[in-house]
């Protein structure tokens, strides 16, 4: 169980850090084990943020991150590398995922060589052949390549692969399909399924409201650095009370619906304002159904 | 299979890509040829002559002969013996000033542009300060407060003065390539900042590391030289600069004794040029665009 209790992040941007950026403003929300949560929002609505935190890629400057009820935020080199077996991450880019001059496989290469010094190469290579499997890539035609030779789904499946090789309990998956064209996006989408009946819980970072709605149990709608609605997706989807979910839900285009037939106009938002302030509190309209106050 | 078999000639391709347009690229092939071969000589050239270059072993100003290849000084030098202990030591001054730059523009510039922050912006203010320092300046009067100076000090004292571009380049270079993902999956590994600077983000710029360390070594010798030009040199050793020193102190040019300093001009010359010019070969090998093809 991954839990996020009151995290608030904020950068130190202009000469010596003099001013502070506010990316994310009092979040919380958990993970169970078997379930995909869907953080969803505009661009720099802060989501990727909490994904880096999550994976202690940066640090939280307020709140707390627990791990089966252990705090997690800024530890040692020791811990973090402990924790990394647990938790680990899926990028958005797959090219940029993969040092260029290397083969692709070195990402395997490097998980044995911090994690299993002392695995002897016959059993790591039976090990690497399972995981490879389980994201449904044959390793015969994709180990030994050059990142340039595969592509875009291939090496996203084989990122999820060496997260597989550690004993992952969460895995945090950032945009990780929206650079693979639509026919590799749903193998991808119906593995993180997959990997979710094993007990894995998933970190399911989105701009895209019909991928939160597939894959999704719950889901957390973010805007301007802070949650404005969350619940179960069902709910949330199904009746959006928050007039920014509201106008998300109206903007994903629909396939049987042309843009000349009605051209939905969005409804008027509060513009961004101080973000150093709390965020409007949540309160509860219904069963599993969060939103935040609203003029 | 003839899918198979290109797939597996263009891996072996591009490992030994640059090593092959680097073989046929004139300049380079040129460049280095010339500075390996004036190296060959300082290395190897001292042990067949004389150990003490400036003995006066034979007749006063005596031009070029069988005898004395480069002819002899004013007060009967063999200027060929010069030679060659001077090319060594200019090699030497170019190979430890260029090192000691490198290493430390390097971890100035991996550090900063690592470590980003008020880390990066200290390291900054300091590289800045030793940019816009008269090098020059210093290195005089630096120099002449050490009453013997050998090559190893002066290497050191052009090496501390001549990294500040380095660790910029470097900087901006590491700036980019940290925020690759595969640098964060690196640290997702469970990687160490030094493991990652090694093996994730430096063999990315090999190929920019290579031709700072071309330039360094040029630029040092040219700074060696200067300095032994006004006099600043190595009290203890012969180096091209100070024949040159010596020639213009004893008006060799008035004097028509034309071989005592056209040689070691004309290695100075022929070193930090060909080096330039491999450093332009390099720059078409590594950069596909540019090639003449």
């Amino acid at each position: 169980m991954l839990e996020l209790e009151h995290v608030w992040k904020s950068y130190r941007i202009g000469a010596l850090g003099s001013k502070r950026l506010t990316a994310v403003r009092d979040v919380s929300f958990q993970i169970a084990p078997g379930e995909v949560l869907s953080v969803v929002g505009e661009s720099g609505s802060g989501k990727t943020t909490i994904g880096k935190m999550v994976l202690q890629l940066a640090s939280v400057t307020r709140g707390t991150i627990r791990l089966d009820g252990a705090d997690v935020t800024a530890r040692g080199h020791r811990e973090r590398k402990a924790y990394y077996r647990r938790v680990q991450g899926v990028f958005q880019d797959p090219f940029s995922s993969y040092n260029p001059i290397f083969k692709a496989d070195r990402v395997l290469e490097t998980v044995r060589e911090s994690y299993f010094p002392r695995t002897g190469r016959g059993e790591w290579n039976e090990k690497v052949e399972n995981s490879l499997q389980a994201v449904r890539l044959d390793p015969g035609s994709v180990l030994g390549k050059y990142p340039h030779q595969l592509s875009g789904g291939q090496l996203q499946r084989m990122l999820i692969a060496r997260a597989l090789l550690l004993d992952i309990e969460v895995l945090v998956a950032d945009e990780i399909i929206s650079m693979l064209d639509a026919s590799t996006r749903i193998d991808v989408l119906n593995l993180l399924g997959e990997l979710k009946e094993r007990g894995l819980g998933v970190l399911f970072i989105t701009h895209d409201l019909s991928l939160a709605n597939y894959i999704s149990e719950r889901v957390v709608i973010m805007r301007h650095g802070a949650v404005v609605e969350t619940g179960a997706t069902g709910t949330v989807f199904g009746d959006p009370r928050h007039p920014y979910s509201r106008n998300l839900l109206a903007s994903v285009p629909q396939l049987h619906r042309k843009w000349s037939d009605d051209p939905a106009t969005p409804q008027e938002l509060e513009p961004d304002g101080d973000r150093s302030v709390d965020p409007p509190p949540l309160t509860r309209v219904g069963e599993q159904h969060w939103v935040a106050a609203h003029p | 299979m003839s899918a198979d078999l290109v797939l597996q000639t263009e891996i072996v391709g591009k490992r030994n890509e640059h090593l092959y347009f680097a073989l046929r690229n004139r300049k380079v092939v040129i460049g280095s040829s010339i500075v390996l071969a004036l190296l060959l000589l300082g290395v190897v050239g001292p042990f067949f002559l004389s150990s003490t270059p400036n003995e006066y072993v034979g007749p006063k100003s005596a031009a070029p002969s069988g005898d004395y290849w480069f002819g002899t000084t004013y007060f009967g030098q063999d200027v060929f013996a010069q030679f060659v202990h001077g090319l060594r030591s200019s090699y030497l001054v170019g190979a430890l000033g260029g090192a000691i730059a490198f290493v430390i523009g390097l971890s100035v510039g991996f550090t900063a542009g690592y470590r980003g922050g008020l880390v990066d912006e200290f390291l900054n203010m300091i590289t800045n300060v030793v940019l816009v320092l008269p090098a020059l300046a210093v290195l005089i009067v630096i120099s002449s407060y050490l009453e013997v100076r050998g090559v190893v000090s002066q290497a050191v004292i052009i090496g501390l003065f001549s990294w500040p571009w380095v660790a910029k380049a470097v900087r901006s270079q590491t700036f980019t390539l940290r925020n690759r993902d595969y640098v964060d999956l690196a640290r997702l590994t469970g990687k160490r900042a030094p493991q990652i600077i090694v093996r994730e983000v430096m063999p990315n710029m090999a190929s920019y590391l290579l031709m700072a360390i071309i330039l360094l070594f040029g630029g040092a010798i040219l700074f060696a030289a200067m300095l032994d030009f006004i006099g600043l040199g190595p009290t203890n050793a012969v180096s091209l600069g100070t024949m040159m020193q010596q020639s213009m102190a004893w008006s060799a040019l008035h004097l028509g004794l034309w071989w005592w300093f056209v040689p070691p001009g004309l290695a100075i010359t022929a070193i930090v040029g060909s080096l330039y010019i491999t450093n332009v070969g390099l720059d078409e090998v590594f950069n596909p665009k540019l090639r003449e093809m």
